[in-house]
């Protein structure tokens, strides 16, 4: 038996294909099979091991990244399940959250008009409690005992809005600081 | 032998040759060599004792010498006497905010800005050779032999060109890079494995020319980079340059000629030493129309004049903070590194941010140098089982030029290499059969903000209507943090892929001249050389298939096996003879013919590692 390395992260790592992980096996079987194949172990390997284990080991943290971030993680379930997530093509959203985001938007821009970087960082952490509800809206339409994958597609793209806020406010704050 | 370092726990692996590794901190200022020995890391002293090398270069008709007695060359004859070269890695001359200021006569270069000297003109990567090459010597003279290999440290927040400078200038003082190293992971190592430290910990490392934060996880074997920032222009020498700001305005001075500027930068350096330990010092000077200088300079003036400076440096820290998700109570000790954090004023600053006096046990000027040492010790398999992990990222993020002079980011910084990413693109025309790729480097969205890596011209795209054609771009970024770049036309069956290492800095033509230009032998023993290097590298590489057949020889069938023992023995006739090209044929050969070996056996090593994690697991 080897190990395939074009399965998908899942298996790769051991893990059962769901939304809801143990963040600590994750990590613990990540650094196991990153110990083995990391270049580091074949710094004075012969040029096809050396090949190798680059390819290994950037498959190994690709898949890594793809199963520790809840957003990557839930639009690669959604991928395996063969369900396009739209991201690009589909921008209708109810006119609630596109409210929302209005509000959000202008928040950022007064806090950013007024050098306020306290305000910013109040604004990063309320967000940060919004991702967490999306996580547990994901959790639900992914694990559920009959799972909404058109659901979850579209938590996705609002977890992509919403990503986008996180990074303008982190613009905003960088902005302010340099 | 490197095969050797994946077999099974407890399995008896033969008793292998210690290999003779180094680490060497690259240093603005000062540069120096470390290894080591029964076990623990020293630094490598010169025949006089001293372990720092200062990073100056003199070069006169009389010949190349470096360190301190280049750095004595420096009043005299200032515009022969190259310092702070690191300045200049993978740099024009338009990236200089200082060009007049300086001494030197710069040469414009593609690429990379040159200086003219006395004997001849030179390229910073040569400069950087010469130190390295000086510290390669001392090295083998101390230890008896010729180097394995060497880990290179460079700043954390240096960029592709830079790195690729760093890289190149090892090549062209024939040392063989295990592995750039981050300066501040570099020091974690060294820290991290004195101290059996576990947490997360913030490395301020700042040097005489450059300024790097990394914050790292660390745990039992495993040094986690979580994010990295910092500003690869600024550094103890600008402390130097705001005290010898303060003298001009003081004693009135104004436009004064290279020598004298020299001298003043010289004693600006020394008042700044001295005002680590006094709480003032007097700054004498006569300068070459006879005036002289005498003035007295106290710690609060001097905190005062470099306030600024020190403020530059936490906003890297507080926005590497963010990158990590770390807040500052969650800091369990900030580490500090390079000369420059002595200056008590940098050591305040530094606690009052995290409200934790900082960590200086270590020698700051020596322990970058202690962890490469380390890392080399591992790179080269002289540790067996019981090696650490080391998970670093890249700085900044890289990036295609899109439409309109806009910037798409690929990868991402704070990436955990080795890293790749493919993205696809499509032709904007009918017909088009070219497109151009241009790769950047940096966190801005528009072009002109960014650092042009490299272009190149994707040719030989079938004619097809525009947005047809599915243009596959994939950056890989291997574990020194260097990227390489491929793009590949892939509708309608036709492949068109050109590779393409950003060389800010150098072709292989440019260091293959420079390399036998250094080496001032005759042509003859050139050819030694290469034949002695080949059949080294030939043999390592039997000895490898040898263990490898030893431990793993089941997953090979009868036919695979016959194949490679022929190839292995085609290999030691090779290597009898004095044919530089038939020993790396035959070394190709068995290479080629191990490949599918080779995956097998690390394959079968990742079932075993997860299989004895999972019972430990349970």
């Amino acid at each position: 038996m080897t190990l395939d390395f074009s399965q998908d992260f899942f298996a790769l790592f051991g893990q059962a294909r769901r939304f809801g992980l143990d963040a600590a096996a994750l990590d613990a079987a990540y650094r196991a099979i990153a110990a083995e194949v990391h270049p580091d172990r074949y710094a004075s390997a012969p040029d096809s091991e050396r090949r190798i284990a680059l390819m290994h080991a950037t498959r190994v943290n690709e898949g890594y990244q793809t199963l520790k971030q809840p957003l990557a993680r839930a639009r690669y379930l959604l991928q395996l399940a063969g369900v396009d997530t739209q991201e690009e093509t589909n921008t209708s959203m109810p006119a609630e959250f596109l409210m929302e985001q209005m509000e959000w938007r202008e928040a950022i821009a007064d806090a950013r008009a007024d050098s306020h970087v306290e305000q910013l960082e109040k604004l990063s952490r309320e967000l940060a409690g919004d991702l967490k509800a999306l996580e547990a809206g994901l959790t639900e339409a992914l694990d559920g005992t009959t799972p909404d994958l058109d659901g979850a597609a579209q938590l996705v793209r609002k977890w992509r809005f919403m990503e986008k806020l996180d990074q303008e406010i982190g613009d905003a704050i960088e902005a302010l600081l340099y | 032998m490197a095969l050797l370092q994946i077999a099974e726990p407890g399995l008896s692996t033969a008793p292998h040759q210690h290999r003779l590794a180094v680490g060497i901190d690259l240093g603005t200022t000062n540069s120096l060599v470390a290894t080591v020995r029964s076990g623990s890391a020293t630094c490598l002293p010169d025949e006089s004792g001293r372990t720092l090398l200062p990073s100056v270069v003199h070069y006169s008709e009389a010949g190349t010498v470096v360190g301190h007695a280049a750095q004595a060359e420096q009043s005299r004859d200032p515009h022969n006497t190259i310092v702070s070269v690191k300045r200049f890695m993978g740099r024009g001359l338009t990236d200089l905010p200082d060009a007049s200021a300086l001494p030197y006569r710069f040469v414009d270069a593609p690429g990379m800005l040159q200086l003219s000297t006395r004997s001849g003109v030179k390229s910073p990567v040569e400069v950087s050779a010469d130190i390295l090459r000086t510290l390669k010597e001392r090295a083998e003279q101390s230890l008896g032999g010729e180097l394995t290999g060497a880990v290179i440290t460079v700043p954390a927040y240096f960029d592709d060109a830079q790195r690729q400078a760093t890289k190149d200038a090892a090549r062209v003082a024939g040392l063989n890079v295990l592995r750039l190293l981050n300066e501040p992971t570099a020091a974690a190592i060294a820290y991290g494995l004195d101290n059996g430290s576990e947490g997360v910990y913030v490395v301020y490392d700042l040097g005489g020319g450059t300024f790097d934060v990394s914050i790292l996880k660390l745990s039992r074997g495993v040094f986690e980079v979580l994010s990295t920032s910092g500003d690869s222009a600024l550094g103890g020498d600008d402390f130097d340059q705001r005290i010898f700001c303060w003298i001009l305005s003081e004693s009135r001075l104004s436009a004064l000629g290279a020598h004298d500027t020299r001298l003043l930068l010289t004693r600006a350096r020394e008042a700044k030493e001295a005002l680590t330990e006094h709480t003032e010092t007097r700054i004498t000077a006569i300068l070459s129309d006879g005036e002289s200088i005498d003035l007295i300079l106290d710690q609060a003036t001097f905190h005062e004049i470099s306030q600024t400076l020190i403020d530059k440096t936490l906003l890297p820290v507080r926005k590497a903070l963010r990158d990590a998700k770390i807040g500052v109570d969650e800091v369990k000790g900030v580490v500090m590194v390079g000369g420059a954090t002595r200056m008590p004023q940098v050591q305040k600053a530094v606690g009052a941010l995290f409200g934790q006096p900082p960590l200086t046990n270590l020698d700051p000027d020596k322990v970058v140098a202690l962890g490469a040492a380390m890392q080399a010790d591992v790179l080269a398999g002289n540790k067996g089982n019981d090696d650490w992990l080391l998970l670093d990222v890249i700085p900044l993020s890289l990036g295609l030029e899109t439409m309109g002079g806009l910037v798409e980011k690929v990868i991402p910084r704070n990436s955990t290499i080795p890293t790749a990413r493919a993205q696809e693109f499509t032709t904007f025309k009918d017909g088009q059969s070219a497109m151009a790729i241009h790769v950047l480097q940096g966190e801005r969205e528009l072009v002109a903000d960014c650092r042009s890596l490299a272009r190149f011209v994707l040719h030989g795209i079938p004619p097809m209507v525009a947005g047809a054609a599915r243009i596959r771009v994939t950056f890989q970024v291997d574990a020194d943090g260097l990227l390489s770049v491929t793009a590949r036309e892939q509708s309608s069956g036709v492949e068109a892929s050109i590779e393409v290492k950003p060389s800010y800095g150098l072709s292989d033509d440019e260091i293959s001249r420079m390399l036998t230009e250094s080496l001032s032998n005759v042509q003859g023993d050139i050819e030694a050389r290469k034949l002695r290097e080949a059949i080294v590298d030939a043999q390592s590489l039997t000895e490898a298939t040898r263990s490898a057949l030893a431990n793993d020889g089941d997953l090979l069938d009868a036919s695979e096996r016959t194949a490679i023992d022929a190839a292995l023995a085609a290999v030691d006739l090779a290597t009898q003879g004095d044919s530089t090209r038939i020993v790396n044929d035959a070394a190709a050969a068995l290479s080629r013919l191990t490949d599918p070996f080779a995956e097998r056996r690390m394959n079968r090593n990742i079932q075993r590692a997860l299989k004895g994690h999972n019972i430990s697991e349970l």
